[in-house]
């Protein structure tokens, strides 16, 4: 989770410093998809029954289970609610984003 | 060893000679035969190799660029529509510099159905990134396959082996098959600088913004203008340890003549007999026949080309709209060459109609009687 969040963004300033092949080198991580999102998801952990739905859902893995509580990784959840769609205890709510 | 082959089998003993690990391929007339054989050098492993059975020629491709990915020595072939199913694929494999080679079979695009000989189906994929070799006999479609992946290894640019249908995918030919320990020496196992691999894991061909795109375009670029002085090396490398040379061109009576045949494929080989013909009459013809497409043989074309008076370039293929592709190529050659001789296109044999020795006499008549072409395109045997 940490070093998740150190990624750089790597950027080549001649050809010759690039791979010949267009590949990954590095990480995607240094992409905030956080900045996309209109609609967030929050929990209530009230509610929550510890089931993992969501996190087993999460298309882009941004649900990480912390103490075996669901935590929201909220600089890279792009909000496309299908954790709240799933929740059997619908215990997320998709608000709306207010930056 | 000497055998007696056809065209379609030439492709299939040059990739089991040059050692394939993966072949995936989907069967067309007249390419059908490639891989009939191949699988069952597979099935009876004289050749230590994957068959991989796809439903289309995009499968094909695709399966292939996976196997080169993941390091395999890969050889597929098709033909025509099929080709042509793999257009998207084709810019992938040489986008993702992955070294397949692929066999092609030139035969006229549908409609009307045809599966005979002519160049449109692979001159459609010039633009692709791609190699182009054009044989003319069944021994330069075997020797071609081997060079073809020592020089597309080396560069990791694709290439395409490309044989006339019939007149050498279904014509028998004596065929020295080379000594494998010799071919092994040649072409040393493939051993790429990056592959798909669980120990060193990366993305390949993902999204590549504004900033990098460019960069790896002039890569590939750069990369391409190495391979006209490369194929010739490895051409008289070839020649040395097989008797054979494999360059750009295949030069006929080229340096003295004043009337120069600009021609490809089997059509080369026609070309070069009526060469002959002809200086036995007294005219001062020779014949260029084009064995590499792309690259372009640049500087061979100007050195040769530019000596001669006149050039008939002889297209078996149309660029709709404009006129032959070699003919526009040729021309653009020799762009702003001090006292570039006259150029004068002619089309040809579509459809896998013959052209004969004494179409060759006739167009070099023509070229005599006018000084400067009339027309772009000069139209030889059209019933009209």
């Amino acid at each position: 989770m940490k070093n998740k969040k150190k990624a750089e963004r790597i950027t080549f300033r001649s050809e010759k410093e690039m791979p010949v092949v267009p590949m990954s080198i590095g990480s995607m991580c240094h992409n905030k998809t956080g900045a996309w999102r209109n609609m967030k998801p929050v929990i209530n952990l009230a509610e929550c029954i510890q089931c993992g739905i969501c996190w087993k859902f999460c298309p882009d893995a941004c649900i990480l289970v912390e103490d075996e509580w669901p935590v929201i990784d909220y600089d890279y959840c792009k909000g496309c609610g299908i954790c709240a769609e799933e929740c059997p205890t619908k215990c997320i709510a998709n608000v709306e984003e207010k930056r | 060893m000497k055998k007696v082959i056809m065209g379609n089998h030439a492709l299939s003993y040059g990739a089991m000679i040059s050692r394939s690990q993966v072949i995936a391929a989907y069967p067309i007339t007249p390419q059908t035969q490639v891989v009939e054989l191949l699988s069952e050098m597979c099935a009876s492993k004289a050749l230590d190799a994957k068959f991989i059975k796809v439903e289309s020629e995009h499968s094909a491709m695709a399966a292939s660029i996976g196997a080169a990915l993941a390091g395999a020595r890969t050889f597929t072939a098709t033909s025509s529509q099929g080709l042509a199913l793999m257009h998207e694929l084709l810019h992938w494999a040489s986008g993702g510099r992955l070294p397949v080679v692929m066999g092609n079979i030139n035969r006229a695009m549908a409609p009307g159905w045809s599966i005979w000989s002519d160049q449109n189906d692979s001159l459609s994929e010039r633009d692709t990134g791609w190699m182009q070799f054009y044989c003319a006999s069944n021994q330069e479609v075997l020797d071609t396959v081997i060079q073809a992946f020592k020089v597309s290894e080396a560069l990791l640019i694709p290439s395409m082996v490309v044989l006339d249908a019939f007149s050498l995918s279904h014509t028998y030919e004596v065929v020295d098959l080379p000594d494998q320990a010799k071919v092994d020496e040649y072409l040393p196992p493939f051993k790429p600088r990056f592959r798909l691999t669980p120990s060193e894991p990366h993305a390949f061909g993902g999204l590549t913004s504004p900033e990098h795109y460019f960069e790896f375009r002039y890569k590939l670029q750069k990369d391409m203008e190495k391979a006209p002085a490369m194929i010739e090396e490895t051409g008289r490398e070839y020649e040395k340890m097989f008797g054979r040379f494999l360059g750009l061109v295949d030069p006929r009576r080229c340096d003295d003549a004043e009337i120069l045949l600009v021609t490809s494929g089997t059509a080369g080989y026609t070309a070069h007999v009526a060469v002959e013909e002809m200086r036995q009459a007294g005219l001062k013809v020779g014949n260029l026949r084009m064995k590499v497409f792309r690259p372009f043989p640049f500087d061979k074309v100007r050195e040769i080309a530019g000596r001669a008076k006149k050039i008939a370039v002889v297209d078996r293929n149309i660029s709709y709209g404009h006129h032959g592709i070699f003919f526009q190529e040729i021309k653009s050659a020799l762009y702003g060459l001090k006292d570039a001789p006259a150029v004068f296109g002619y089309i040809a044999g579509l459809g896998g109609r013959d052209i004969t020795p004494s179409d060759f006499g006739g167009i070099v008549r023509h070229a005599l009687a006018n000084d400067r072409p009339e027309d772009n395109i000069v139209w030889i045997g059209v019933k009209r």
